[in-house]
């Protein structure tokens, strides 16, 4: 069981690093929530696998550990959160700039005037 | 149990949330409330600071679970130091937004509120979690913050800002299971007794854990390789927004010196002093990098978004040198730069709205209305952030200078701070030259009329550069006594023996 979740979490991550790297917001947010879901997976097995545990004291012979559990349900609903946020913000980046870009455009921007713009006005 | 350390935290959640059900109130009993609470808020900042003041710890524990096994939040001097500068920053900039920023969006008041709260947990807990739980609280508020305001150029810089923060996020996340995987705790104070304690087998992944953490606040602090998300989305946002950003960088550093002197400190055996090889060089490298934006700089607001991350350099080199007088020093600078750094962005605002079209571009534009005041302003403000005596930022600079021990460590940080601090006048005197004095005949025709409230709050944190000078002794004091705080992690290690407070039917 270790080795296939450690498989499962190392496929996640990396295919999420991997699409992460991607100049478009779309791959960009696929690869975040998989690598949340990576995170969470990594997260929960650091309160150590095991099948039929429970977390509620007189309920089991073998306990789990119940804080990985609330950690993990508090980080899905902060990545829940942030993730519907982004998908928001990549969506107003699409409309302002009629391109799904990460840099907005495809070429870098000139940020500063030309040389001649600005020393013109000087007297 | 003290419940004044709630107060901080309470406040301005309170009031945040009475924003989010006043959109439809009239807009001056928003400011008025919202104004308040803020005020409310630096009122509590001040009390904890007298509290802390006596050197003691004083533990709240949230739910009367005690420590460890319930979320605790600490208070000491470095806490409440930090709840302090923090209150008082975002007071001012407040204060500034009242000139028409907050009526861009319906949430400006709710959001700056929750801001303020998710700060005050940062510096409040004394849980790795808790911590995680804080940034992304004051985090998301930043989101919001950032991209408020009219029109389309804060999209991609946010955009980027957010990403990236995703991703920290992330691996903050990793590092937390890494460590509680390990440890089995994730109160600060008990990881603090346990980890040097480990087995020699478990030590390379509480070690990787740590290092991954590093990565983290360096990235919320913008060290190096970290830091080029910064200037543009500074420079980008709302002046008030940009200004009370300038405590944000803060946050990552105030973990750092929390994680790296209480967990990972002189005491933690194998992992005694972990990561502190790592801070000092990054930070001069930082310092290099601001000094290099600073003078490429464009716009005043990106001037003076490179200056932040120079000064979090030279904030981490101070703590990097690991000594107690550098922690001191580092904790007077943290002050100076802090307000400073916010000021001048409400300043640069200011000056952007009496040029017209050409904005904060350090280029040559119609004469400002009230150029005397700015000028004034201007001077002060990159007296100080330069490091010139009689301000504060000299005595800042001067303090951590003299904390480097002789030697290789000397030779770096003198010669690169020196350098870095010309450079800054450098790059001042070029922006202030050119917007102050390079000016053509006439004014622009709508110019932006300086109010009371916005010549007072940006006054004020420039003034504040004055005010650290009067008062440096009474300040250097606290930041020494702080600093031997810091260094002395049994005192925080008591906050364990925390009881839960019996009821009366118990």
């Amino acid at each position: 069981m270790e080795l296939m979740f450690a498989l499962v979490i190392g496929t996640l991550t990396g295919s999420g690093v991997y699409l992460m790297m991607r100049a478009r917001t779309f791959p960009v947010i696929v690869g975040l929530t998989l690598l949340s879901y990576g995170v969470n997976l990594f997260l929960f097995s650091s309160g150590r696998l095991m099948s039929g545990g429970q977390p509620i004291i007189g309920s089991t012979e073998n306990y789990s550990d119940p804080l990985p559990q609330a950690l993990v349900l508090t980080a899905i609903v902060i990545g829940f959160a942030m993730t519907a946020f982004l998908v928001v913000l990549s969506l107003r980046s699409r409309a302002d700039t009629n391109e799904d870009h990460v840099d907005g455009q495809r070429e870098h921007r000139r940020v500063r005037p030309a040389p001649d713009e600005a020393e013109e006005p000087r007297k | 149990m003290n419940h004044w350390l709630t107060a901080p935290l309470l406040i301005p959640l309170f009031g945040g949330l009475l924003q989010i059900f006043m959109t439809y109130a009239p807009l001056q009993l928003r400011r008025t409330l919202a104004l308040a609470t803020s005020a409310l808020t630096v009122v509590a900042a001040v009390i904890l600071l007298g509290l802390a003041d006596d050197g003691t710890y004083r533990a709240y524990a949230l739910g009367n679970w005690p420590p460890p096994f319930g979320i605790v939040l600490v208070l000491d001097r470095l806490a409440a130091l930090m709840v302090f500068m923090a209150a008082l920053l975002a007071f001012f900039c407040h204060l500034f937004s009242i000139r028409g920023t907050d009526e861009e969006g319906d949430y400006f008041h709710a959001l700056f509120l929750f801001q303020i709260f998710g700060l005050n947990i940062a510096f409040l807990t004394g849980d790795l979690f808790n911590l995680f739980v804080a940034f992304e609280v004051l985090l998301i508020a930043s989101y919001g913050l950032l991209m408020h305001g009219r029109g389309s150029k804060r999209t991609v810089p946010g955009l980027h800002y957010v990403v990236l923060n995703l991703i920290g996020s992330a691996m903050f996340l990793i590092a937390v299971g890494m460590i509680y995987g390990v440890t089995g705790t994730l109160n600060m104070a008990d990881l603090a007794v346990i980890v040097p304690e480990l087995d020699a087998e478990d030590v390379p992944l509480v070690k990787a854990g740590g290092l991954l953490l590093l990565v983290v606040f360096g990235l919320k602090a913008a060290v190096l390789p970290l830091c080029f998300w910064l200037p543009r989305a500074y420079a980008n946002a709302t002046a008030p927004v940009a200004g009370l950003f300038a405590v944000m960088t803060k946050v990552g550093i105030y973990a750092i010196l929390r994680v790296y002197t209480l967990i990972f400190g002189d005491q933690a055996g194998e992992l005694a002093n972990l990561g502190m090889d790592w801070i000092f060089p990054a930070a001069l490298l930082t310092i290099v990098a601001g000094v290099i934006g600073s003078l490429g700089a464009a716009g005043l607001r990106t001037l003076i978004a490179w200056q932040v991350i120079l000064s979090v350099g030279t904030l981490l080199a101070a703590v990097g040198l690991n000594n107690m007088a550098g922690t001191s020093a580092a904790l007077f600078y943290l002050l100076n730069t802090t307000w400073l750094a916010g000021g001048l962005f409400l300043l640069a605002d200011l000056i952007a709205n009496q040029r017209g079209t050409v904005g904060d571009l350090i280029v040559t534009a119609p004469r400002m209305h009230s150029r005397p005041l700015l000028g004034v302003l201007f001077l002060l403000g990159a007296t100080a952030i330069a490091g010139l005596p009689p301000l504060s930022g000299f005595f800042a600079k001067l303090y951590i200078l003299k904390a480097a021990a002789p030697g290789a460590q000397m030779a770096w940080l003198w010669s690169i701070v020196l350098i870095g601090g010309f450079m800054t006048l450098i790059a001042f005197s070029r922006a202030g030259s050119i917007v102050f004095w390079r000016n053509v005949e006439g004014h622009v025709d709508n110019p932006g009329k300086l109010t009371l409230p916005v010549s007072v709050s940006a006054g004020a944190l420039i003034g504040m550069t004055v005010a650290i000078v009067v008062l440096a002794a009474p300040i250097s004091r606290y930041t020494d006594a702080t600093a031997a705080q810091l260094h002395e992690p049994s005192g925080y290690i008591s906050i364990l023996g925390t009881k839960a407070v019996k009821g009366e039917g118990q």
